[in-house]
């Protein structure tokens, strides 16, 4: 069993319990416990079921890397699941689930998956589309559905409840990772004066050096670390921040850190979760080394875990993860393993060493304790479900005839240790294949490169592939003073610390153990443990031709999983590489991808959610129609009213009343959204003739024109009214979601193509409030208010005044966007609301109502005033919409003209605006394609149109609607069959898209 | 996340304060220009891995337009010039001459 011992624990607190629970029941911890430790000291050695065959799974490894025991923590909307216990520190009523099974942990149904594996093979989810469609719906679909993801997604009807923020750092030299390595080099990066940013995933510096022995300058490491700690916190120059991850290194030195500031303690305020948004000069990564598994079958039986991790567990929290151990290694280090456990009290039955040469000093100190060496010896296989029961021992040359066995309940197994090269590779550092040490580090030759070409990211420590403490030590100083350097330090020489350890022999590679292992064998030999992939399916995978590590890796899912391999895929390259015949540096590794571990999306969104994910834009009338009704609807960043409800009154009913009175009374709309972009110097009139298809030069100051604008691909991006305000100054209307846009299309084409040009652009949309006031009462009500002559003869269509109305100084366009009698008036936007009061006031005789945006459009298609947006989507033009009369003939160049002229644009095939009225006088359904005769190669029914806006007209009482038709205009009167969604079909005629008031009448008045 | 110099404020700009704009030194072909011209001007861009020259806009800053001479491969920064100029500038071409010697671009080396 695993249990807590009496002594030793280096980071636990023994004075202060805590009480957690893990699947309901509860346990007790200490202070200083990770959640992994924990339940180890509470003899819960199995964690979780696996993914793919929900076999039992325990605990491997004791940090980042962990694959297996990923928990569900927390309740609720603090719900999180895939959470690994080796990384939770423990806190005072914690509540852990584990994954992955079904009814619990003991007992589970999906644990059948395991009988059919061979039904699972490598690339499982690609083959089944080799069987004919139904099976994927009938039988692999629901199988699919209930094993795919892992862990259970939070409810999603709850909100996060916890609060999330960006940090913004700029810094000479970044350091990640706060091992002796790290601190190290941020000393001797700190002493030449630069700005130094050490950051450390863990709740503690040091690393791993205190529980792996040795002496640094003839003291005990933990010594070193209090010291060097304490001095660094005393320079000004050094930030330092412990559980803050450096998860991404990007380009020109951006690098992002993920700081957990809340997770071990919940109870105190202020965000959970914080992420560095950080500019270096220079990075330096000392994130240190992950040992490997080795590869024999049962590695994956609860109790088996990697060698440094039952070190770890010992040393720093006083939990033996069993009573009688064995171990298997490749290398020296496991022997550190051995003598941890036999000095804490425990049982090291043997130590199975794969080198037929067996190990150096420590195996005599090994020896010494009285522990047994087997060199040349393996793991034939482990036995147990969900506990190590037994080990078989066979011989590390041959196929697995195992001739001892031995009973055991925890096995460490070392495959030697694998620099951290992510971060590194985040940008494109290169890596090289170090073969005495069996394993891919940094080449210095091939760094990331900065904006200056050089390098900018260096690599200290154990991450260098220099393991052992003493050069671990020096390469670490030389590090962190070359990268000072580099970033602008003063030349200083620290020295590095003497770091001593016991003298190790080379380790010899063991990918699979044993060597030749049977088939039987290496079915049962795991490679990624959360995914479920063995050697066998990379093994299959080479067999049926995957060569690439890359499509190896989707194929088979091989670190695919949330731990993105940090365990297996050195294993797995190994494995592939021997299929292949194969180097493994020929086969190479897959692209390492930020972030290092998962990171929130509390912390990528940050302060970004709610009310400040998107501030809203308010016009100066907003509140009032907030406090009268409005029923909001998102236009661009802004919010307009859709309609405005009555105490009682649906929407629907909202939009008809408006649309009645509108053409028999009289409306008000807030027009203020409306882009207004003023255009100004002599070169002016020509810039407008280029942006618009219309000519604007020769327009008369006192005039207004309609303008199309075009792409320079001859594509519709945006119409408007121009009104020439005097000699050299245009005002120009554009749509309400467009301003900023057209402001931005003026400005690039000024400043990159008529640079010499001289005109300015400047965008005044948010300086007016603008009002639309539109019906036969129109003229009525503007007159009561009293100012400015606003008859037919002094205020013609198509004209503004500026002057006074109701004595606000205003600018009145006569302009009408729904066919009916329309002024828009612009006032100072501080005047918005004053203006707004007096018009409501004033036209109570006259039966005033404000309307919304969808009575706005209902106006507009009973006219057949086109939409930009919804008659155009991006490939269509002016001619597609019958728009000829806006082209200029005149001009012999604007924008869109040439890509006009192109044959397709010419095409009479083009399909053209026409009206769409139902024979039934129903609404067609929005968007909705017209269907011709025959059918396409795909067996579906030829189209030849579709619906671009569509309405129930209360002025008309039935459905109208506008739409493209393949040569529409030419087939007035026809009747064509348009399906809907809704599984009926609807038949509409064509007709001409003006359906109210044909002749103008109404408005020229 | 690159960093850039605006030639025109004089602030090294973050990627998050920069639009990117395509291609530079692009002709203008409008109005009477044959189809294999015009479908060029519209469609045709380099797509080199090395020596690249990029319209960025200072979109969140003084809202200007320039040019930027890097390599696409290494992201390496040759230089940033104004956007007023149909060609690079002989100080943009030297620089890059040093680092990468025998450059080809379109018709610029």
């Amino acid at each position: 069993m695993s249990t807590r011992l009496s002594k030793l624990g280096r980071l636990i607190d023994r004075t202060k319990q805590v009480s957690f629970s893990f699947n309901g029941t509860t346990m007790r911890g200490f202070a200083g416990d990770t959640l992994a430790s924990a339940l180890l000291a509470n003899d819960q050695m199995m964690m979780g079921r696996s993914f793919k065959y929900h076999r039992p799974r325990g605990v491997v490894a004791s940090g980042a890397e962990e694959p297996n025991a990923l928990v569900g923590l927390g309740e609720g909307s603090r719900f999180e699941p895939n959470q690994r216990a080796t990384t939770t520190e423990l806190f005072e009523g914690l509540s852990a689930k584990s994954q992955n099974h079904w009814p619990n942990l003991d007992f589970d149904i999906g644990a059948v998956n395991t009988a059919f594996a061979r039904f699972l093979p490598a690339g499982f989810y690609y083959k089944m589309f080799i069987h004919p469609q139904p099976f994927w719906k009938h039988v692999y679909e629901p199988f699919i559905r209930k094993s795919a993801g892992l862990g259970k997604a939070p409810d999603a009807e709850t909100r996060d409840a916890d609060t999330y923020e960006h940090f913004y750092a700029f810094t000479d030299v970044l350091i990640i990772g706060g091992g002796v390595a790290g601190l190290q080099a941020a000393k001797a990066a700190a002493l030449t004066g630069v700005k130094v940013l050490l950051v450390e995933q863990t709740a503690h510096w040091g690393g791993r050096a205190p529980v792996d022995g040795g002496t640094i300058d003839e003291g005990p490491v933990d010594k070193f670390v209090e010291q060097i700690v304490s001095e660094l916190e005393t320079m000004d120059n050094v930030t330092m921040r412990l559980r803050c991850m450096g998860a991404g290194i990007y380009d020109h030195g951006y690098a992002l850190a993920y700081e957990r500031l809340t997770d071990h303690a919940p109870q105190v305020a202020g965000p959970r979760h914080r992420l560095w948004r950080i500019r270096a000069k220079q990075i330096v990564t000392a994130t240190g080394a992950i040992e490997r598994p080795l590869s024999f079958a049962g590695n994956d039986v609860p109790g088996v875990m990697l060698a440094s991790a039952m070190r770890d567990y010992v040393v720093n929290w006083g939990v033996t993860p069993g009573e009688r151990v064995v171990v298997a290694t490749n290398n020296d280090d496991a022997y550190r393993t051995a003598i941890t456990l036999k000095n804490a009290g425990v049982d090291v039955l043997r130590i199975l060493d794969a080198r037929a040469s067996g190990g150096g000093a420590l195996a005599d100190e090994v020896r010494a304790l009285g522990i047994r060496v087997d060199p040349g010896k393996a793991i034939a296989k482990v036995s147990g479900g969900k506990r190590v029961k037994k080990v078989s021992i066979c011989n590390q040359e041959g196929i697995g005839g195992a001739r001892d066995e031995v009973s055991c309940d925890a096995v460490a197994m070392s495959g030697g240790w694998s620099p951290v090269v992510h971060l590194w590779s985040h940008c494109g550092g290169k890596l090289i294949w170090d073969d005495a040490q069996a394993h891919f580090r940094p080449d210095p030759d091939r760094p990331p490169l900065g904006a200056d070409g050089a390098g900018f990211v260096s690599v200290a420590g154990a991450a260098n592939g220099a393991l052992a403490l003493g050069e671990t030590l020096s390469d670490a100083n030389a590090a962190g003073l070359a990268a000072a350097k580099a970033a602008g330090g003063k030349a200083k020489r620290p020295k590095a610390p003497l770091g001593e350890s016991a003298a190790e022999l080379p380790m010899e590679p063991v990918w699979l153990m044993p060597a030749n292992a049977d088939t039987p064998l290496r079915v049962k030999s795991w490679l990624d443990f959360q995914n479920d992939v063995k050697v066998s399916d990379v093994q299959l995978a080479a067999r049926e031709g995957y060569e690439s590590v890359e499509h190896t890796k989707r194929y088979t899912t091989l670190g695919m999983a949330t731990d993105q391999g940090k365990l297996s895929n050195i294993n797995g390259l190994a494995i592939l590489a021997d299929a292949l015949n194969a180097e493994i540096p020929q086969v190479g590794t897959t692209t390492f991808r930020p972030p290092y571990t998962p990171i929130s999306m509390g912390a990528i969104g940050g302060e970004a959610r709610g009310e400040v994910f998107q501030p809203i834009r308010r016009t100066p009338l907003h509140d009032w129609h907030d406090r009268n009704g409005a029923d909001w609807e998102p236009v661009g960043h802004w919010r307009r009213p859709y309609a405005y409800q009555l105490p009682g009154e649906s929407v629907e009913a909202a939009v008809n009343r408006e649309v009645k009175n509108t053409r028999e009374n009289l409306g008000l709309l807030d027009a203020s959204t409306l882009g207004k972009l003023i255009v100004k110097g002599p070169d002016a009139g020509r810039f407008l003739d280029m942006m618009y298809t219309n000519m604007m030069s020769t327009l008369k100051p006192g005039k207004c024109r309609y303008g199309l604008m075009c792409s320079e691909n001859g594509f519709l991006i945006d119409d408007g009214v121009v009104a020439r305000i005097d000699e050299d100054t245009w005002l120009c209307h554009t749509t309400t979601g467009g301003a900023e846009r057209i402001h931005a299309h003026m400005e690039e084409w000024l400043q990159t193509e008529w640079w010499d040009w001289k005109v300015y652009v400047a965008n005044v949309t948010e300086q007016y409030a603008q009002v639309a006031v539109v019906g036969p009462n129109a003229r009525k009500v503007l007159e009561k208010l009293g100012g400015m002559d606003v008859s037919k003869e002094a205020l013609p269509f198509m004209e503004w005044r500026d002057g006074q109305i109701g004595g606000f100084d205003c600018r009145a366009y006569r302009i009408s966007f729904s066919g009916e009698l329309s002024y828009e008036i612009a006032v100072a936007a501080s005047r918005g609301q004053a203006f707004w009061d007096a018009l409501t006031e004033a036209g109570k005789e006259f039966g005033v109502m404000p309307y919304g945006t969808e009575c706005l459009h209902i106006l507009r298609a009973e006219k057949g005033f086109i939409m930009i947006g919804d008659e155009t989507d991006g490939t269509v033009i002016p001619q597609d919409l019958g728009l000829h009369w806006a082209l200029s003939k005149k001009k012999e160049d604007y924008l869109g003209k040439r890509a006009q002229q192109r044959s397709h644009m010419a095409d009479p095939d083009r399909w053209k605006l026409v009206g769409l009225e139902t024979v039934d006088g129903s609404v067609l359904p929005d968007g909705a394609y017209a269907v011709g005769e025959g059918t396409n190669a795909n067996g579906q029914r030829n189209m030849i149109g579709r619906v671009t806006s569509t309405y129930y007209s209360a002025n008309l009482d039935r459905g109208i609607a506008m739409g493209l038709v393949k040569h529409g205009p030419d087939r007035m009167g026809e009747v064509i069959e348009i399906p809907g969604t809704d599984g009926k079909s609807y038949k509409a005629k064509i007709v001409d898209p003006v359906f109210f008031d044909k002749d103008g009448e109404k408005q020229n008045v | 996340m690159l960093i850039l110099h605006c030639p025109c404020c004089g602030v090294d700009a973050e990627e998050t304060e920069l639009h990117a704009g395509g291609e530079a030194h692009i002709k203008r072909f409008g109005p009477g220009s044959d189809d294999d011209q015009f479908h060029d001007y519209l469609f045709m861009r380099e797509n080199p891995k090395g020596v690249h020259f990029e319209r960025w806009q200072h979109a969140n800053g003084c809202g200007k337009w320039f040019h930027a001479a890097r390599c696409t491969a290494t992201l390496e920064v040759f230089g940033t010039y104004r956007a007023q100029t149909t060609e690079p500038p002989k100080d943009i071409r030297d620089a890059i001459t040093a680092k990468r010697p025998g450059w080809v671009w379109r018709e610029f080396s």
